[in-house]
């Protein structure tokens, strides 16, 4: 019982170019990979692996025909789209109609937030060599999820649980969890409504977008609890948990009680510790109601009868995981999960206070308050145009200009890492999973890589006509203590062949 | 004598308590002009940097659906 599991994010950028609002996003973003694809992968570039994809199998236990299937669920289509693999093992590509980082996979919340914040700087990176390719134009990335008019893009998160977890377990004690936790973990945005058609500030930008409780989809009729299941693991052991509900944030302490206390509460699922009914009636009407008051007021009913705000129900698990940690591991606990019990219950005490204690920690506290800076300063209404704006840059990646990255160098916004480890965790991979193998292949025989994904590398080795396809489906091997001397010592792809065959 | 030798403690005490309470309140209005001047420099830095026509900018953000 920790806040350690095998995890990951991916995040979908917003793409805009400056100047000319009706150029193909996909296009640009395909611009993007493919700048930061040139200038950084050495070699030839290895495609990725989609021979172990997916994506319409349901954790429910069935398969959706294709011919049933929306065609935008279909991921797994080689399109022709830009997709890399980077040698700190994440991916880089294009989805739909915006480019895409999916971190290496790590196996604790800070290193979540280290490789999802490298990931931006990817992005960052990518834009502006965008810019200067022949033909480039400047495009801005933003790490937000909604325009505003009725379009939604996501941030998913990853987790690997046992698969002997009833999946009906998950869905009852996730969801109310799920329905509160934006409180914490919340980016913000002004205007309600999927197209912002009422003014005022809400506490998430996907709140409004869900629409049904439990499915397969996450483009339409997006649901709280997604049932996509392809583990990219032994699927006997382990199930995929994909996560769509949350928030893109910039803030770090966000990420991390976002991925940390998620990862608390699907370990007491997983160990049957959470007796305690949590269930809330209408699920999805109260997590908008949640989004939809700022003053964090809201009541929520429980299948109990009884009626608790989201900060309260969200003090529920936090004592539930407290008691578990204390009963499992004691004095045991290792360093983070202590540090997210401490920062959770700091939290929720403060926004059980006063919300605007946590201005400098929590997304949509920092950019509500800034909104209502404005609001005095200027006089300004809910509709005023400047505040849409504000919502907006808050997430534009660029130092100079987005306003989360102009408060956090200020000392406004808490930052729980520093940017030399950032910037390194941008080439090399988490050291303690199977990211680090795929990682240090492409780092170190990018031309004999001719593919790879979550679950595979793919070699072409000179003079043999089939290529070798190196299996990684454990995720907790191929770590630095198991491959580490293997690669130190093997000067080609087919020295490290030849050992691991032997 | 007592009444004189107290009445003058007593306005000692006062003029003590009138000199404390008027530091609370002239250090909370020093911090509240801290705490503005704070809010008015970083809303005078993030004017520099916000773009210059919100109108236009929020309209021609337009996104395609992902995930």
């Amino acid at each position: 019982m920790s806040v350690r599991r095998v995890m990951g994010t991916e995040i979908e950028y917003g793409i805009a170019v400056t100047g000319q609002p009706s150029a193909n996003p996909m296009v640009s973003s395909s611009q993007v990979v493919n700048a930061y694809a040139s200038a950084t992968v050495r070699a030839r570039r290895a495609r990725w692996d989609f021979e172990e994809e997916s994506p319409l199998r349901d954790a429910r236990g069935y398969d959706v025909s294709r011919q049933v299937a929306d065609p935008s669920q279909l991921t797994d289509e080689d399109l022709g789209l830009a997709n890399v693999i980077l040698t700190n093992g994440a991916r880089l590509y294009v989805d739909h109609a915006h480019p895409e980082y999916a971190t290496p996979e790590v196996t604790t919340p800070l290193d979540a937030v280290l490789w999802e914040k490298a990931g931006e700087q990817v992005m960052l990176d990518a834009a502006r060599r965008a810019a200067v390719m022949p033909g480039g134009a400047p495009i801005v990335l933003y790490k937000n999820n909604t325009d505003g008019k009725g379009a939604s893009y996501g941030a998913h998160e990853n987790y690997l649980m046992r698969r002997s977890t009833p999946f009906s377990e998950i869905v009852r004690h996730l969801t109310p969890f799920f329905v509160s936790r934006q409180v914490v973990c919340g980016a913000g945005r002004v205007g309600r409504g999927q197209d912002g058609r009422e003014d005022g500030f809400q506490v998430s930008q996907r709140a409004d977008f869900f629409e049904v409780e439990v499915g397969l989809e996450t483009t339409l009729k997006r649901p709280i609890i997604n049932t996509r299941d392809e583990p990219h693991a032994d699927p006997d052991k382990y199930r995929r948990l994909h996560v769509i509900i949350g928030d893109a944030n910039m803030s770090e302490v966000s990420t991390f009680l976002k991925v940390g206390t998620t990862s608390l509460v699907l370990a007491m699922i997983e160990d049957g510790f959470l007796g305690r009914e949590l269930m809330v009636s209408g699920p999805v009407a109260s997590l908008r109601a949640v989004s939809h008051d700022p003053s964090l007021q809201h009541l929520l009913t429980l299948a109990d009868g009884r009626r608790l705000t989201a900060v309260q129900l969200q003090m529920e698990y936090l004592d539930l995981a407290r008691k578990h940690v204390e009963d499992r591991l004691g004095a045991d606990a290792d360093a983070q999960t202590r540090e997210v019990l401490a920062r959770w219950e700091s939290v929720l005490d403060r926004l059980d206070r006063d919300p605007m204690e946590c201005a400098g920690e929590l997304d949509w506290v920092a950019k509500l308050k800034l909104l209502e800076q404005y609001r005095d300063r200027d006089g300004l209404a809910w509709d005023d145009a400047k505040l849409a704006l504000i919502d907006l840059q808050y997430a534009d990646l660029r130092p100079e200009k987005g306003l989360y990255h102009r408060m956090a160098a200020a000392g406004r916004i808490e930052r729980l890492l520093d940017d030399a480890a950032i910037e390194r965790a941008m080439h090399d991979p988490p050291e303690d999973t199977r990211a680090y193998f795929r990682g240090r292949c492409l780092e170190k025989f990018a031309e004999n890589v001719a593919a790879a994904s979550w679950d595979s590398v793919i070699f072409d080795l000179p003079g043999r006509d089939s290529l070798q396809r190196v299996p990684t489906l454990d995720p907790l091997r191929g770590s630095r203590a198991h491959v580490g001397d293997l690669l130190d010592r093997s000067d080609t792809a087919a020295a490290l062949l030849g050992e691991l065959a032997g | 004598m007592a009444q004189e030798q107290k009445q003058p403690r007593r306005s000692s005490e006062t003029e003590e308590q009138q000199q404390s309470e008027e530091t609370t309140e002239s250090s909370v209005a020093e911090r509240k002009e801290a705490l503005d001047t704070e809010v008015d420099d970083l809303l005078d830095e993030i004017d520099d940097v916000l773009e210059t026509n919100a109108e236009d900018f929020v309209k021609s953000f337009i996104q395609k659906g992902g995930e």
